[in-house]
């Protein structure tokens, strides 16, 4: 991936706040800060990983760049198009531009209606085909995921999960979208299905030249599907950089707990555990100042105070890091 | 597989069988499903006989249900007739056969007058939210503070007596309840992820409520629906028996029952034969209701 | 293939069978299904959705629910035979002796009934003597066991007011105040995040240690059995594929769908690979099992792996597979994957 490759989204300094509104006269007693001051980009062709724990934003923040949640500050920007602030319905021919893969696949597919209908819908309503051109494009997508012409006319029930999965995919594919937002896309699959499903989607990458908005907590599979990854706590960015970068030497004291507390099958290779105390914070009202800093092992006073911003950590210029002090 | 080979199996008349196919396994379950339950079937039975009954009611009847023969009144039943004969001595039988049919019209039009008032007013309350539901909802609230059955009567008296007007009276009744229930399933399904994924897709409002949205609710509703089949011919019986409903001298179940109420302790079958068909097609309305839940839930194929 | 009591097991379990009876037909979910269960021993139950491994448990605490049922088998759990026993008795044995903590810990709590008395109240059905007050306290201390931070105050809460990880751990202070001799952990840590993983994890190590129970966990993530376990047991479609310590399976995995599996974990790989993946799908389990059911899938399938079904080979020191392709090499251990260490 060469440094000049054009910026397909940019996301600078994103907020998005629902309020908690309650008693009678429905006043905002709280504010859910799902996602406060993001800023990432991701290059044409390129794979960027989202990873955090739920809870961290990351769905509020892919489903925000497909118009589905609201966005009350800051600017996306896609390809020349600003779609912060706007309502979905307002900007003419993003289904063909963006599209977004569910994470449970068995609540994303329409339960009455027929595989054909489902995947042709897109077509229809974004008038690019009509009639049997729809059952011509639907099969054919269909098939490049896997799936035949004897699956055309069958009902969401009569698939498996991977199945189901693959045609949520030829529903997002055959729009012809540039960039695909996959929200968890493996993670209500077996390890086996997963693994056929990761190939897939890394195949249609390299044959329709797509660009991926990868969002995960599996660090295995981001690692092995994105080329630069961005990690998430609670509404921030807090590390990003080169996949490998932030796995070989994470920056950020929360990447390197979470690549410690992942299990390893080889009772040899176990790491010494940064065990985190206490549970991650709710997003309602978050305190200023670092937003690990409650749960950081290395936590300073002036983390308390100062909201750190990303800056350049390690030898690489591309990889960044929020932290005060991230050599500690 | 080539283009061609794809062509091939694109043909309209592969296309055409392939539907016919799906549509065909999907019976095929639904009927699997039926005959899982033997209390539907005992319901579906019921029903079916009295849609036949009030088919071919001419048929059935042994005398002219409005044919009066005053020296035959209060007669107990016999082989002449079965069910006896009442006050103006006319036969009970061939009036209960004959009522069957503005039973089922009544249980019928109230059905298909309520239902998609409470559908369309249910789903854009539910997906549009905000002022649109507040309003539509405060005026079925209106609706809802007063049983049922009282609202009925106050809309017969004031539409006057008459079937039509007791059809239109329990149907303005019915509807709020309908449009509350749809409302609620709207909202539980409005967050979906598939209802979501058709935004992504470009999908409007519009679009989604009528085609995505619509064939969610509609399950429940006529679930809802056959279970308050067995309501509305009770209120529409009530209204009859009131005098409100259905107009002497037709052969309406209601009005029987109400013809034959100072008669009851010796002559018992003029009030109780009529009576009992309603219990019983009552009864047959409310266990089909739970077959067809069953049937209508896609969980249930999944097994 | 009678193997006796051996005192030293805590549970045995032999030849389970059981079935769904359902709308199109008879679903034989699991099949021949035997393995042991040492004494303060912990045991990883490891297979993709479907294969069993959740029946299994709850074969063991005989709640399989309709159209399921419980057609062959032996389940010895120390000198009494749970299948045999009258539903009153073993429900004595329910989250007494034998408990189990469920996936999504929210779902089995009730949601109307502060945690410090749900938990006081598992301890008083099963030790009447205990009065409201010894019970509550008890309860208390538990928490605290649990590492849950001020226990006496989150004793007065409702399970809506904690987050994942602390509802979790209020499941297992409720099923771990009986000290029962086994505790089935249902996936115990899929619905949390991997920090939260981490410290459920830690947890469930230490109080085994200090109670002394034997676990059966059952998870999906290979990585967690191997972390927590000592022995792992490879189910596939039904049926037991391998077992053995988890460092054997784990770094020399013989049964061909235990080397598939380990084969299709994205940690390892280098991103410019392909993952590897087993060709073809779970077999529907429908059809009448006839010979090996990974036969269809196996890169190695032969064609007697279709129609017979293949005996369980000792490949090494308590470790065990059934598989054809270790014929020629390894003595037949019986019919049942146990294990002899």
């Amino acid at each position: 991936m060469s440094e000049q490759a054009e910026t397909l989204l940019d996301i600078r300094d994103l907020h998005v706040k629902f309020p908690l509104r309650s008693g009678l006269l429905m006043r905002t007693h709280a504010t859910v800060h799902a996602v406060s001051g993001v800023s990432i980009n991701v290059k044409r062709g390129e794979v960027l990983g989202l990873v955090g724990e739920s809870g961290c934003g990351k769905t509020t923040l892919g489903r925000a760049v497909v118009g589905l949640a609201p966005t009350s500050g800051g600017s996306i920007n896609f390809d020349g198009l600003e779609l912060a602030g706007k309502d979905r319905d307002d900007v003419e021919g993003l289904a063909k531009k963006i599209q977004l893969i569910f994470q449970d696949p068995y609540s994303s597919l329409h339960p009455r209606k027929m595989v054909r209908d489902l995947v042709g819908e897109g077509l229809i309503l974004n008038g690019i085909a009509s009639g049997a051109e729809v059952d011509r494009l639907t099969l054919a997508m269909l098939q490049r995921v896997g799936l035949g012409v004897e699956h055309l006319y069958r009902f969401p029930h009569e698939f498996s999960g991977g199945q189901r999965q693959r045609i949520a995919l030829a529903r997002a594919l055959v729009l012809h979208p540039d960039l695909i937002i996959l929200d968890e896309p493996t993670s209500a699959l077996d390890v086996s299905v997963q693994a056929q499903t990761l190939n897939l989607l890394k195949e249609l990458k390299a044959e329709l030249g797509l660009t991926y908005l990868f969002i995960s907590h599996d660090l295995g599979v981001v690692r092995y599907m994105s080329d630069r990854i961005a990690v998430m706590y609670l509404g921030n960015i807090v590390e990003t950089g080169p996949t490998r970068n932030v796995f070989d030497s994470p920056q950020h004291p929360y990447t390197r707990s979470l690549l410690a507390a992942l299990p390893s099958i080889h009772p040899d290779q176990r790491k010494t555990r940064i065990v985190l105390e206490g549970d991650p914070p709710t997003p309602i009202d978050p305190p200023p100042g670092c937003p690990f800093a409650g749960r950081c092992p290395k936590v300073q006073p002036l983390c308390h105070e100062q909201k750190p911003v990303l800056a350049i950590a390690g030898p690489d210029a591309l990889h960044l890091t929020a932290c005060h002090d991230p050599d500690l | 597989m080539t283009d061609t080979a794809r062509e091939d199996a694109l043909k309209p008349e592969v296309v055409r069988q392939m539907r016919r196919d799906a549509r065909k396994r999907y019976f095929q379950d639904s009927y699997t499903l039926w005959k899982r339950n033997p209390i539907t079937m005992i319901g579906t039975i019921t029903i079916a006989l009295l849609i036949l009954i009030a088919f071919i009611a001419p048929l059935l009847a042994t005398h002219d249900p409005y044919e009066q023969i005053l020296a035959d009144r209060l007669f107990a039943p016999s082989a002449e007739h079965w069910f006896g004969t009442d006050n103006l001595g006319r036969d009970i039988y061939s009036r209960v056969v004959h009522g069957s049919r503005l039973t089922l019209m009544i249980a019928i039009l109230v059905a298909v007058i309520s239902g998609p008032i409470g559908l369309v007013v249910g789903v854009l309350s539910g997906y549009l939210g905000g002022w649109v539901d507040e309003v539509l909802m405060r005026i079925s609230d209106v609706f809802l503070a007063f049983p049922k059955l009282i609202l009925a009567v106050a809309f017969a008296a004031a539409l006057g007596t008459g079937l039509e007007n007791a059809i239109i009276a329990i149907s303005v009744a019915n509807w709020p309840g309908y449009a509350r229930m749809v409302r609620a399933e709207t909202l539980a399904v409005r967050n979906s992820d598939y209802i979501q994924a058709i935004r992504v897709l470009g999908a409007g409002r519009l679009r989604i409520m009528v085609g995505h949205i619509t064939p969610m609710c509609m399950s429940t509703l006529i679930v809802r629906v056959s279970f308050d089949m067995g309501a509305i011919i009770l209120i529409a019986a009530g209204l009859g028996f009131l005098g409100l409903g259905a107009q002497p001298p037709s052969p309406e179940w209601g009005l029987m029952v109400s013809d034959g109420r100072d008669y009851l302790v010796d002559q018992w079958w003029v009030s109780t034969l009529p009576g009992l068909a309603i219990l019983i097609v009552v009864l047959g309305f409310n266990l089909i209701g739970d077959g067809i839940r069953d049937i209508l839930d896609p969980h249930q194929r999944q097994s | 293939m009678t193997v006796g009591a051996d005192k030293n097991n805590l549970l045995e379990v032999e030849d389970l069978a059981v079935r769904f009876y359902t709308l199109r037909g008879t679903v034989h979910a699991l099949e021949d299904v035997s393995f042991k269960l040492g004494q303060g021993e912990s045991v990883g139950l490891v297979g993709e959705t479907g294969c069993g491994k959740s029946l299994t448990a709850r074969a063991i605490l005989r709640i399989v629910s309709p159209p399921g049922k419980i057609i062959r088998g032996n389940i010895r759990f120390e000198d009494k035979q749970l299948l045999e026993l009258s539903e009153r008795e073993i429900r004595q044995i329910r989250g007494n002796q034998i408990s189990m903590i469920m996936q999504e810990p929210k779902m089995s709590l009730n949601p109307s009934m502060r945690v410090g008395k749900q938990v006081a109240e598992t301890l008083m059905i099963h030790d009447k003597s205990l009065g409201k007050r010894g019970a509550y306290a008890q309860a208390v201390d538990m928490l605290n066991a649990v590492s849950i931070p001020d226990p006496k105050h989150m004793a007065k809460r409702y399970p809506h007011e904690l987050s994942g990880g602390m509802a979790q751990r209020i499941m297992i202070a409720m099923m771990l105040v009986t000290r029962p001799k086994l505790l089935i952990a249902d996936e115990p840590t899929s619905a949390l995040d991997v920090t939260i993983q981490a410290q459920i994890i830690d947890l469930i190590n230490n109080l085994i240690d200090d109670i002394g129970s034997s676990v059966l966990m059952i998870s999906h993530d290979l990585g967690v059995v191997a972390e927590t376990c000592d022995r792992v047991i490879v189910m596939y479609a039904g049926s037991v594929a391998e077992s053995g310590l988890v460092r054997d399976v784990m770094e020399n995995p013989q049964h061909p769908y235990t080397q598939g599996l380990l084969r299709t974990l994205p940690d390892a790989i280098d991103p410019g690979q392909p993952l590897y993946s087993i060709k073809g799908t779970v077999p529907n389990l429908m059809d009448e099992p006839l010979g090996c059911r990974f036969a269809p899938r196996c890169p190695q399938a032969t064609d007697r792996c279709s129609s017979q079904k293949p005996p369980v080979y000792d490949v090494g020191p308590g470790h065990q597979v059934a598989c054809f392709l270790h014929e020629a090499t390894s003595p037949v251990a019986g019919t049942s994957v146990g294990v002899q260490l």
